[in-house]
């Protein structure tokens, strides 16, 4: 039998950024197949190109023995390739069956094709349990029902080859596995599953066989079973790293942060962070998970001081903030608190500034920067160009624009302006988001290097993982509401996972 | 009284016709993600070339395929500029209409030499007045026979193809596979691609039918409402089409009210002047003519905050490079 997908040599630039070279691929039919590789390696581009996004410069692709050209998604759809994206691609405002039939109507009338499709879907919904509503509107499930309503796209137009896209980078652990059972379902029933990602736990999981993906090259196509996490990031990265961060046990101080009955609105007066109280001392690392878009980056404005906040007090140190009060970024700077924010493209950096701009960025009214009229270049300079090499942001090159540095080292950057200041409290979110396995490392070493030093620090990420190995305690958010608090040592994945689910402990 | 009052809202009725076709070529652009205040534009350009055409051929009906022409040419440069080219949607649509107030103006005064104003058409050339079946023998019935006559028939046939409009673009709109796709790419455009679908050719279908009905609107005012083109006669029109859109939340019934309301301002304000209220006296003309600008304004300011606009709408959809 040949095999469900053949790539040979695909190669792909963008610019001057070889995002494919020379690649090759072979997967079989039935089996699920795990690409892993740090963010930036070519995975998306490879399977974009596959899915008729990208076209490749050069190479064949080959799906069940024979060679096409794919030249558009529906030339993808029509050979039996489905694709589940990291962002879905679903209509809001569309119902589930709307969504479903989007593209593949089988009218000219709405009411007729959607009368046509219903009787299918629900048929496909029993025989893969995927139970969804099909008159459900999409901004009212959670995401893992959309994941399943992607999957049913997918499956409605009738796909063989299934690529899903970082699955679980929006899901609890709980719903990751339920992920995994469906997909385990599909490839019982005869479907292909390609799964891309860069969590080595997930390829162990649940894949049998699993290419590792570097700098655009694909480097080793492996048997599942005759490899472990260990030798994969090797692979991944290049050289040897460090899975698991060391550290000691924390040694709480003084409290540093005091948070009481804290309420935040957003701008369409709904309730983002509801009556949270907490508090962060010298010496801790606090963390807090949860699935995104829970109130975590509500919290995070709030508490750097670019969100205002209806009720509840926030102290720092001997300062007491109550709402209403007169509270802003810069005073919380002025305090003493250093902010790493979650998006740094957004929030972090002006990509437009060189190196040396960005490394003053909110502390640029700082004597030390200043000449009588004008910003004392010089100084900037030296200034930066020595903090680079302590935070070994690559290349240090203070006067490089920020944009052309690579997503580490643009995070290293902003970790460096932050840390440098000392500050007694450091924020910081999704540290290592979208940032390869080297630079994370580094960033965790950092944080925990900043605890040790006394410093308070409050960690929200959404990557359970790295909550689990930075935290001295954890916190879990849902909904806004505080599900509950878990010291370190406690702490396993599957009892953060309900929390994050918003399923509360049981008083024992 | 009541005479008055059907007078009013006759008046109103016909006053909103050109409102409502430019609002329902708005819901069909808008929807499908592309702004359209092109729409003035539209039908500036419309008027004139129905008028000017209506006036060569001597036939209204040629004069608004003419309209229906300019309007198709000037929201296809509308497409190029921000669909294919993927420009900033607003300063096409400014361009638009800057460009139509300027050729309108010059064009006319070129080939008519009469200070920018076609001439006055015969009227064989222009959209006159139906009788509909038994107005006339029902407009004695009290109340249902009186609106019959005074408010439903003696329309010109633009009048009733624009009220026509309404439902059908709402069938269009959110009922038929067109639509889905069409409210699909307003939304949500990758949803869309990998759907299989290309997004720019639906939103440039959907400019065709947004053309048509701006160009439409253009001959309304021209060769039905006057008989005649006189230079800026859209009189912002186009505008208050966009905002009764906005008002109406993209939807067309909604959108027809709106329109309604606006045309209704309108009618009053002509009614009112002169009128002496009690306390206030007579109230000055500038003030009663500003009342359907004074109620935009009010309107969308005080109502619109909640309305939601199609989430993708203004961007030019670029698939996304890494």
């Amino acid at each position: 039998m040949s095999p469900a997908i053949e790539l040979r040599n695909i190669s792909k630039q963008f610019g001057p950024v070889q995002a494919n070279r020379n690649v090759s691929l072979k997967v079989e039919s039935g089996t699920i197949h795990g690409i892993i590789g740090e963010n930036g390696a070519g995975k998306s581009t490879l399977m974009s190109i596959l899915y008729g996004f990208y076209q490749a410069d050069s190479g064949t692709i080959q799906v069940q023995g024979q060679e096409l050209k794919i030249n558009s998604a529906n030339d993808a759809i029509a050979s039996g390739i489905g694709m589940v994206h990291q962002h879905f691609m679903l209509v809001d405002t569309f119902t589930v069956l709307e969504n479903v039939v989007l593209g593949v109507e089988s009218g000219w009338t709405l009411k007729a094709s959607l009368d046509d499709a219903r009787e299918t879907l629900i048929q496909l919904e029993k025989e893969y349990h995927l139970e969804v509503d099909v008159d459900a509107l999409i901004q009212d499930l959670p995401v893992g029902l959309l994941q399943r309503v992607e999957i049913l796209k997918a499956l409605y137009r009738k796909a063989d080859i299934l690529i899903l896209d970082e699955p679980t980078g929006v899901l609890t652990p709980q719903e990751a596995d339920d992920l995994f059972r469906i997909l385990e379902e599909l490839s019982k029933q005869g479907k292909t599953v390609i799964l891309i990602t860069h969590k080595l736990r997930e390829i162990m999981a649940i894949t049998s066989h699993v290419s590792v993906m570097r700098n655009g090259e694909m480097v080793a196509h492996l048997k599942t079973s005759e490899t472990n996490r260990e030798e994969l990031a090797e692979l991944m990265v290049g050289r040897k790293v460090l899975l698991r961060v060391d550290k000691t046990s924390s040694s709480p101080k003084h409290e540093i942060l005091r948070i009481e009955h804290l309420n935040v609105k957003d701008q369409n007066e709904v309730s983002r962070v509801k009556d949270l109280s907490f508090s962060v001392h010298g010496g801790e690392i606090l963390g807090i998970a949860g699935v995104s878009g829970n109130g975590q980056t509500e919290l995070l404005e709030t508490l750097t001081g670019i969100r205002s906040f209806q009720g509840g007090s926030i102290q720092f140190g001997a300062q007491k903030i109550q709402s209403g009060d007169k509270f802003d970024a810069s005073l919380m700077r002025d305090l003493g608190v250093g902010h790493v924010p979650e998006d740094r493209q957004r929030m972090g950096l002006v990509t437009s500034f060189v190196a040396k701009e960005n490394a003053i960025l909110g502390y640029h009214r700082d004597k030390a920067y200043n000449s009588t009229f004008e910003m004392d270049e010089t100084f900037m300079l030296e200034d930066c160009s020595s903090k680079m090499k302590d935070y070994d942001v690559r290349p240090a090159n203070p006067e490089l624009q920020s944009s052309l540095f690579s997503g580490g080292n643009q995070q290293k950057l902003v970790v460096m302006r932050e840390m440098s200041r000392n500050p007694e409290l450091l924020i910081v979110g999704q540290p290592t988001r979208g940032v390869d396995i080297g630079a994370i490392e580094f960033i965790h070493r950092r944080i925990i290097a900043m605890r040790d030093a006394g410093k308070a620090v409050l960690l929200v990420s959404v990557e359970l993982d790295e909550i689990l190995s930075l935290s001295d305690r954890i916190l879990v958010m849902f909904s806004g509401e505080m599900m509950g608090e878990i010291s370190a040592d406690e702490a396993d994945e599957r009892r953060i996972g309900l929390l994050m689910a918003g399923i509360r402990e049981k008083a024992a | 009284m009541w005479s008055d009052l059907l007078l009013i809202l006759d008046a109103s009725l016909r006053m909103a016709v050109p409102m409502v076709f430019a609002a329902m070529g708005g819901v069909f652009a808008e929807r499908s993600g592309v702004i359209d205040f092109g729409l003035e534009g539209k039908m500036l350009g419309g008027a004139f070339v129905a008028a000017s055409v209506a006036h060569l051929t001597q036939s209204a009906w040629i004069g608004l395929l003419g309209a229906i022409a300019i309007g198709i040419v000037f929201s296809m440069m509308h497409a190029f500029a921000s669909v294919t080219k993927q420009g900033n949607q607003v300063v096409s649509c400014v361009a638009i209409n800057i460009f139509a107030m300027g050729l309108t103006t010059v064009l006319g005064q070129a080939w008519f030499q009469r200070g920018g104003k076609t001439p006055q058409l015969p009227p064989e050339a222009r959209f006159t007045a139906i009788e509909l079946p038994f107005a006339e023998e029902l407009r004695d019935v009290p109340i249902l026979g009186e609106i019959y006559y005074e408010l439903i028939s003696g329309h010109n046939i633009l009048v009733y193809i624009a009220y026509i409009m309404v439902p059908v673009t709402a069938w269009i709109v959110f009922r038929s596979r067109f639509g889905l796709r069409l409210r699909a790419t307003g939304e949500n455009p990758l949803a869309v691609d990998t759907a299989g679908i290309s997004v720019n050719r639906t939103r440039y279908k959907a400019l065709v039918i947004n053309g048509i009905l701006g160009g439409m609107s253009g001959a309304y005012l021209s060769t039905a409402q006057l008989a005649f083109f006189v230079k800026d006669m859209s009189a912002g029109k186009g505008y208050l089409a966009l905002a009764a859109m906005i008002f109406g939340k993209w939807r067309p019934f909604q959108a027809m009210l709106a329109c309604l309301l606006f045309a209704f301002a309108e009618a009053i304000q002509s009614r009112l002047q002169g009128v002496s209220l009690p306390i206030v006296g007579v109230v000055p003309v500038q003030l009663i003519q500003s009342i359907p600008y004074i109620l935009t304004v009010v309107l969308l300011a005080g109502f619109v905050g909640k309305a939601v606009a199609p989430k993708a709408i203004g961007e030019p959809f670029i698939k996304e490079h890494k």
